[in-house]
């Protein structure tokens, strides 16, 4: 196998430069001396100072909130780090907003860990850094403890990044997908697989033009959108990441042992992503998506949904994609072109292009 | 989409569909040949709606399929050597050896790269001169000719880190011996369209005329196939054999020449293995010796693998049309594309994969 030591022949496969005279993590960065110190001061604090990360205490003292609290921990191995449409520091903190905002919680405080890998360029980090604090104002979350490894060469892919999420539930809460009924409405708020494609033309570098955009992005405007407007008829909500729209509905059929079905022709799809699916044989409705959502709403409420959501340009395309219905045999259909209505199936590990 | 909803305009379809069933006047079997086919029919329910009007079977044309086990096998060996990386399509990577396959071998620490065309491989040997970089080259006329520009490509940079194992296979000696096969049911093809696109279609006049069976070349969207179909009915029920091209969009008479002596210069016919089948006289491409340098078999020294032959899945039955794939006894049970038996329930063109995925548990 093929090794390199060489610190300056870093692969990002992203449109970065990186300067000649950069400096790089060390293992000396990791091991909590001077270096660490430096690292924590010079490059960390001076992108997400806040009142309370200055404190530099073991654990985050934070303020007495009144409703009950929402949790929730992701970590991010994305690869390329820089995508277009974002980057692997905005992917985490719009990932974990997002997971708490389709919970039905205001996000509040964050923790972000770094795992880096030995040989990783600060102005690298540097950037990633400044992508997160950017998301983390947009989205008004505070990030309030962290922690930061380093590991020799070869053991990661450059950084991966860790994070917990804590937010205030507000009312109303979507009570969950087990609450599904017969005739509920599923929606879905804007172009699916963009995520996916976008970070597997860079990553394979298949030179696409236009070039797809991750959706890389905050729901939460939408969210609360959606609960002002017609909070009590959402029934459940869920970004659509891995496994793409498509494990979401397969999620959710089994959570309420309904069918759910959807039609084809209403999913919205980007030129630029159906292109790529039909070329690889790959389903959009398997790709990943980091900005989008599904939701289902009460009968007679997905009108109203789709009209609060097209009120912004993050969630303008917005549109009713089908119902639940009695349980049938299979837990989600599809209608495509003949009429026609068959199996959605639940995609199974990672989508993998066809030979021709 | 431009060129893509032409070819799926549900109106459209539906003229086409009541116009096959208005036709027919009795029961007709028609063999797609291309797996891209088969998974078209299901995904837009053509197949069901055609039930007790015609009846589709469907051929042997998923090369990944296809690939004998051996080569699998040789190449999942390969890939846990420590100076090779082994460069593949994705969808080669699910499909079962005999002891695993490319990605259980991944999971113990074999060096495997999905690629999206062979040139990417020879960029990989070029890029890590250190490393051999083996490239598992799958599939019919259609991609050979982008492994035999990789070899050339391979050639002018003088690469001595750059091989493949060649599995191409040919479609038209497949189709022959179904045909021969005592047990055949297929009364017309849909021709693959895709490898008309390359190879052309006028080789396919002789066959037509030893076997006395219409030979249609068809496409892949939903207008496609049910125009190939109905033009393959019109045949019958007229009681004609005649070779006709209903993808003049893409397909020429002659095909793409300069591709084809593309492969005509690397590449010879040999006797292959099909997984399956068994080996098929001249169904299979090799390389010529002035390129063998270039052969993963001989540089490295290919050892006799004991093939476990897997009696269970009954592939064979499924691609030559004896069988649709839930008539398999295992069929959702204990193969399932988590939990392969054989090779077309997990490849992205397997027929088992499209009655699986498409939810058809019936026999249409």
């Amino acid at each position: 196998m093929s090794s390199n030591n060489n610190p300056a022949s870093w692969q990002l496969n992203c449109p970065v430069s990186i300067p000649a005279n950069a400096e790089y993590v060390t293992l000396a960065h990791g091991e909590g001396g001077r270096l660490s110190r430096k690292l924590i001061q010079e490059h960390i604090l001076a992108s997400l100072n806040n009142e309370y990360l200055i404190a530099l205490n073991d654990a985050a003292q934070l303020p007495k909130i009144e409703g009950p609290l929402a949790l929730t921990t992701d970590s991010f191995v994305v690869s390329p780090l820089f995508f277009p449409g974002g980057d692997i520091g905005s992917l985490a903190i719009f990932g974990t907003v997002n997971d708490l905002a389709v919970s039905g919680a205001k996000p509040l405080w964050l923790t972000l860990s770094l795992i880096l890998e030995e040989g990783f360029p600060l102005a690298i980090l540097d950037r990633i850094l400044e992508s997160i604090a950017r998301a983390a104002r947009e989205t008004c979350i505070k990030i309030v403890a962290g922690d930061t490894k380093v590991v020799p060469r070869g053991v990661a892919d450059g950084l991966f990044i860790n994070t917990a999420g804590v937010g205030e539930l507000i009312t109303p809460i979507p009570p969950g997908p087990a609450t599904l009924q017969v005739d509920d409405e599923l929606i879905i708020s804007g172009p699916i697989g963009r995520h996916g494609i976008a970070v597997l033309a860079t990553r394979e570098e298949l030179g696409l033009e236009p070039l797809p955009l991750s959706d890389c992005g905050s729901l939460l405007q939408s969210v609360e959108l959606l609960r002002s407007g017609i909070g009590n008829q959402v029934r459940c909500l869920r970004d659509a990441t891995r496994g793409g729209v498509a494990a979401v509905l397969h999620e959710w059929a089994e959570a309420s042992e309904l069918t759910l079905s959807i039609e084809e022709r209403n999913v919205p799809v980007s030129p630029e992503v159906r292109g790529v699916c039909e070329l690889l044989g790959l389903d959009p409705l398997h790709m990943a998506n980091e900005g989008t959502m599904v939701i289902a709403v009460k009968p007679g409420a997905g009108t109203a949904a789709v009209e609060i959501l097209k009120s912004i340009p993050e969630t303008a395309t917005a549109q009713q994609i089908g119902i639940v219905k009695s349980r049938g045999i299979v837990p989600v259909t599809i209608r495509r072109t003949l009429d026609s209505e068959q199996p959605l199936d639940d995609p199974l590990g990672s989508p993998l292009p066809r030979i021709c | 989409m431009k060129y893509l909803d032409e070819y799926r305009d549900p109106k459209t379809a539906q003229l086409l569909l009541d116009e096959i069933r208005r036709i027919t006047t009795r029961h007709w079997t028609l063999m797609e040949v291309c797996g891209g086919q088969t998974h078209s029919l299901l995904r837009h329910g053509i197949a069901v709606e055609l039930e007790g009007t015609v009846e589709l079977i469907h051929g042997p044309g998923c090369p990944v399929c296809v690939t004998d086990q051996a080569a699998i096998d040789f190449a999942c060996q390969l890939a846990q050597r420590e100076e090779i990386v082994l460069a593949s399509f994705g969808d080669m990577l699910r499909v079962p050896g005999s002891h695993g396959s490319l990605l259980d071998a991944q999971a113990t620490g074999a060096h495997i790269q999905i690629v999206y065309s062979p040139s990417d491989a020879v960029e990989l040997a070029r890029k890590q001169p250190e490393t051999q970089f083996v490239f598992f080259a799958v599939g019919f006329e259609t991609t050979a000719p982008a492994t035999a520009l990789a070899i050339k490509q391979a050639a002018r940079y003088r690469l001595e880190n750059f091989s493949m194992i060649v599995s191409h296979v040919r479609v038209q000696p497949a189709m022959e011996s179904l045909v021969q096969a005592p047990e055949n049911r297929v009364q017309a093809f849909l021709a693959a369209g895709h490898v008309c696109t390359v190879m052309g279609y006028e080789s396919y006049e002789s066959f037509v005329n030893r076997y006395q069976l219409p030979v249609v070349v068809t496409g892949f969207e939903p207008l496609d196939l049910l125009d190939g179909i109905l033009a393959c009915v019109k045949q019958l029920e007229a009681n004609e054999a005649m070779l006709e091209n209903r993808y003049a969009r893409t397909v020429q008479a002659a095909g793409n020449r300069s591709a084809q002596d593309l492969v005509q210069e690397i590449y010879q016919v040999c006797d292959r293995a099909w997984r399956g089948f068994g080996t098929i006289p001249k169904g299979g491409l090799e390389l010529r010796p002035e390129w063998q340098q270039f052969d993963a078999l001989l540089r490295f020294n290919k050892p006799a693998i004991p093939v476990f032959k897997r009696d269970e899945c009954q592939s064979f039955e499924v691609m030559t049309g004896q069988i649709k794939p839930p008539e398999c006894p295992h069929f959702g049970t204990r193969c399932t594309p988590e939990s392969p038996l054989g090779a077309p329930m997990v490849s992205s063109e397997g027929a088992c994969a499209a009655y699986y995925r498409y939810g058809v548990t019936t026999t249409p």
